[in-house]
């Protein structure tokens, strides 16, 4: 199957400034895509060049199969929300909808009357049939974002791409949009999700990209960018004769982090070669009672932290 | 596209506010010359055909016509054609529509079709308040034409709706000058004031003497020849040259518009 989107050497300076420099990106069929990164870092941009919306200064992206080119994307098969929604603020969210619908119906007719079908559905689907035919105007941020997704879905797009779509949401608001994400990709949707929020992207997405400076600076599934547990926190019965016995250890760094009577918690970092079971079984010998060995694992929003501030920018 | 254009124009309130206004122009001139008949010293600064209206209620409608022609034609001009682009693109629903997808070039050509077709429809409007209060107050009785000759009712309707179209295809130079701008700016409210700006000065320069030898090739040359319809045999001179005008400025603009709009970044 052909990727949904493929950036090659993806390139928009603006001047001196490079909001993208040399994107290379794959995303694959079926797949529920985060895209994470601060603001600023150029996701905007790119979703904006992947829809061709605006042109690369160099590189190339071709979107399901086809290649962007001025003017010319195969939108017909892509549900897309960028930045804030927007609609005509005088006229309510079914009419909103039907207009979009209709729009463009020249060539499409056929189309364009199976959008017009989906109207009701979709409202239902974001959970805003009741307010459909109030005026936009009058409508909250957090239905204007719904009325946004909603118009993504209108099309019964193979590939979503949504910029920051929990925006002005509640947290229950949030949820309900991740399921729903979650449901069209298991469902065979692709979606390409963009967003600044870590827990957010962790929750839901198979796959994740981070972004910073212009630039990809990690990709992976949410689980391989934690890092792996290379960390273990020890719970221990005297934690000064741990201390002792990790001192002893070639490749073992402990830290005691607190201690009590008859308790202590300690963390431990291992070099190649030497795990938690080696240094377990150096307690046991010692006499050291241990209570628990958790993994301590890197959550992403360290890592994240870390790629964004740890990359060098060249200015 | 087109169409949904035109059903969204319709369900604003400024199509309806300035479609009042244009149709209230025509009684407003009627009531007047009624209350307060004009003079023959008067008409050196009046409208074309305002001493005629009293003859026959059917000058009513071409008084309207003359009087809407200069500035709230162009103001309507603005408010279609200026903002089509630039008011989408500033509201952030023009991305929204190019995702749809609609094409460039056919949004381009839908917003000015849709424009002409509301200018169409002002003038109309025009038309049918003033040959109404026309006929209310004097009747409509055959129109004595500016040659001395007389046009019976129906030949007189016929003038009318003849010079009512040469108006909307005049405008059409004036509306792809507006289109253009559109494409280039985000600001709905600046691509129509700059949009009816031009149209004025146009006139004004179309009224300096000294400027004579740029007046064939000011967007607005020809904008009164409808006037030749009322003279026997028709002078067509002035309205050739001013459809030869209009469709020069539109193709240049309108092609303009359209080569520009496909290669812009729409960062809105």
């Amino acid at each position: 199957m052909t990727a949904a989107i493929v950036a090659r050497g993806l390139s928009k300076r603006y001047g001196e400034l490079a909001a993208v420099d040399h994107l290379d990106l794959t995303v694959e069929p079926g797949q529920l895509f985060g895209f994470l990164g601060p603001n600023g870092a150029g996701k905007t941009t790119t979703i904006r060049m992947a829809l061709g919306l605006i042109l690369p200064t160099e590189g190339e992206v071709d979107l399901l199969g086809e290649r962007v080119g001025p003017a010319h994307a195969p939108l017909e098969r892509v549900g897309a929300l960028v930045e804030e929604p927007a609609f005509w603020k005088y006229l309510s969210g079914r009419k909103n909808l039907e207009y979009f619908a209709r729009a463009g119906a020249g060539t499409d007719r056929a189309g364009s009357r199976a959008r017009l079908e989906r109207v009701d559905h979709v409202l239902a689907t974001v959970g805003l049939l009741e307010a459909a035919d109030k005026r936009v105007k009058a409508y909250s941020q957090g239905m204007r974002q719904r009325l946004g997704i909603a118009l993504a879905l209108l099309g019964e797009p193979e590939l979503l791409v949504l910029d920051e779509p929990t925006n002005g949401l509640d947290p229950s608001g949030m949820r309900e949009i991740r399921l729903l994400l979650r449901a069209l990709a298991d469902q065979g949707t692709t979606i390409f999700v963009s967003s600044h929020l870590l827990a957010e992207v962790e929750a839901m997405c198979d796959r994740v990209g981070v972004m910073a400076h212009g630039r990809l600076v990690a990709e992976g599934s949410p689980g391989s960018l934690g890092g792996g547990a290379d960390r273990v926190r020890i719970e221990v019965d005297d934690a000064a004769a741990a201390l002792r016995v990790g001192a002893g250890l070639n490749g073992v760094q402990l830290e005691g982090i607190g201690a009590g009577p008859g308790s202590g918690t300690i963390t431990a970092t291992f070099a190649d070669g030497i795990g938690p079971a080696d240094l377990n079984a150096a307690f046991v010998r010692a006499g050291i009672r241990v209570h628990a060995l958790i993994p301590v694992r890197e959550s992403l929003e360290d890592v994240f932290l870390h790629l964004v501030e740890g990359e060098d920018v060249p200015r | 596209m087109y169409r949904v254009e035109l059903a969204k124009a319709l369900h604003r309130w400024r199509t309806w506010l300035l479609a009042a206004a244009i149709a209230g122009i025509p009684f407003v001139i009627v009531l007047a010359i009624k209350a307060n008949p004009p003079t023959p010293q008067d008409s050196q600064d009046a409208p074309p055909f305002l001493l005629q209206v009293s003859t026959s209620g059917m000058y009513a409608a071409l008084t309207g016509l003359a009087v809407v022609q200069p500035f709230f034609l162009p103001l309507a001009t603005g408010l279609f054609a200026g903002d089509a682009i630039a008011g989408e693109s500033q509201a952030g629903t023009l991305r929204y529509l190019l995702l749809r997808p609609v094409r460039r070039t056919r949004l381009v050509v839908a917003k000015y079709t849709s424009a002409m077709t509301l200018l169409g429809f002002l003038v109309v409007a025009t038309i049918a308040s003033g040959l109404i209060w026309g006929a209310i107050v004097f009747g409509l009785h055959p129109m004595p034409t500016l040659s001395g000759t007389t046009l019976s009712v129906l030949e007189g309707l016929g003038r009318i709706a003849a010079s009512g179209a040469y108006m909307v295809l005049a405008m059409s130079g004036i509306a792809c000058i507006g289109v253009c701008i559109s494409t280039r700016t985000d600001s709905g409210p600046g691509a129509a004031v700059a949009t009816i700006v031009i149209a004025i000065a146009s006139q004004i320069m179309g009224q300096i003497p000294s400027l004579h030898a740029v007046h064939p090739y000011l967007p607005t040359n020809g904008w009164l020849a409808f006037i030749g319809f009322f003279r026997f045999p028709v002078d067509w001179s002035g309205m050739r040259e001013g459809l030869l005008v209009s469709a020069a400025y539109s193709t240049v603009f309108l092609s303009l518009a359209i080569s520009g709009f496909r290669r812009r970044d729409v960062t809105s």
